[in-house]
């Protein structure tokens, strides 16, 4: 028992780490370069934005949700 | 890093940090942690409707993770999830309303604290006394059977509830209800929605303990289902707010980030625990809620 939630403890510190590289290079590729276009989205054309708000966050946790499950396996230490 | 929709220097760091313990939360107790992100959001200075409304958008991204992961689980009852979101969306508008005349009337801030105060301590106050009653219930029963089950200390008002007759009755089998008015459930998300509306938020303070004591669900059913009502309620909140210039949906984005994780590892955690501890649990969160409601009484400073 102690022996497996080490390998679970492990396999989540090393998705961990590759989580965050992934996260940081998003800060700065994607969310760095879509602000200014979103704020003028967000000045311009409200109800466009209004949407647009929607699909981004819920788009986001799908990929995020997919990503860390994906990590996870391919680390090896399925955590449920 | 600088957000240009609401012209805020926040480091992402600490929106990741803020975004993974509220993450956490949610997917342990199916909360939407507006308590923790907006005076977290204001702590950094950013204006009041603007961490209203971002939160909103936060807690539906924070829900989309915590609800999949809780439906891999067997955790979420989606009929249930669709009749409580439509009650929820009525109330919410009702409650936003109330506030309206409330500022009209001029006691706006202190009818809205008081209420939150009685609210928050009733609810803790209730759950500690069901959920130990319940954990000293299952003790005294002393099988393996008892203390994992579900059973709760109130129960037997739950099952007066549901053998209320108002047609139309309906099943949730995914719940284990064989008959319910529909309603009830629909009085119970109208009643959610209300105080979303009247205290802000997304109310599941209210709402999980309700679906548990009054509707009758199982613990982890309650916390999947009421992530999964969140998504929609929520993301009607944050459109809402959006087309009234108050979500920095960059902000949303980056918290998420941190909750994406933070949600999954809550969600997990629950199957270790049986439904009384959860709720056992749970009774700090409203707790947290009315000492800040006091502090911002007392000190006229709103966090």
């Amino acid at each position: 028992m102690k022996k497996d939630t080490a390998i679970t403890l492990r396999a989540f510190l090393i998705e961990l780490v590759v989580y965050g590289m992934l996260v940081v290079a998003y800060f700065f590729f994607v969310l760095h370069f879509l602000g200014a276009w979103l704020h003028g989205l967000e000045t311009a054309h409200r109800s466009s934005y209004a949407g647009l708000t929607i699909l981004l966050i819920i788009g986001q946790a799908v990929v995020l949700e997919g990503v860390t499950t994906f990590l996870l396996r391919l680390i090896g230490g399925r955590s449920e | 890093m600088y957000f240009p929709i609401s012209d805020a220097h926040i480091h992402p760091a600490y929106l990741v940090s803020v975004g993974f313990l509220i993450g956490v939360l949610g997917g342990f107790f199916g909360v939407g942690g507006s308590f923790i992100a907006g005076p977290a959001l204001r702590a950094v200075g950013l204006p009041w409707n603007f961490a209203v409304g971002t939160d909103l958008a936060h807690i539906v991204g924070k829900s989309v993770v915590a609800a999949k992961r809780h439906r891999a689980l067997g955790n979420v009852d989606f009929r249930l999830g669709f009749i409580m979101a439509g009650g929820t969306i009525v109330g919410a508008e009702g409650g936003a309303q109330l506030i309206e005349m409330l500022k009209r009337a001029g006691n706006v801030n202190l009818v809205v604290s008081l209420v939150s105060i009685v609210v928050y301590v009733s609810i803790s106050s209730f759950m500690i006394w069901e959920s130990w009653k319940t954990l000293l219930q299952n003790r005294s029963r002393k099988t393996k059977r008892a203390t994992q089950s579900d059973h709760s200390a109130f129960g037997h008002v739950t099952r007066s509830i549901q053998r209320l007759h108002l047609p139309p009755m309906i099943e949730l089998p995914a719940s284990g209800v064989k008959a319910i008015s529909l309603w009830v459930i629909l009085a119970v998300a109208l009643v959610g929605g209300l105080f979303s509306g009247f205290l802000g938020g997304g109310a599941g303070y209210i709402r999980m303990p309700s679906m548990v004591y009054v509707l009758g669900i199982p613990t982890h059913l309650a916390v999947g289902t009421d992530l999964f009502e969140i998504i929609i309620s929520a993301s009607y909140g944050t459109f809402t707010h959006a087309m009234k210039g108050n979500v920095d949906i960059l902000i949303a984005l980056v918290m998420n980030t941190g909750a994406a994780v933070g949600a999954q590892i809550g969600a997990i955690s629950t199957q270790y625990f049986a439904g009384p501890k959860i709720r056992l649990a749970f009774v700090p969160l409203p707790l947290i809620g009315a000492a800040i409601v006091i502090y911002t009484l007392i000190t006229g400073h709103k966090i």
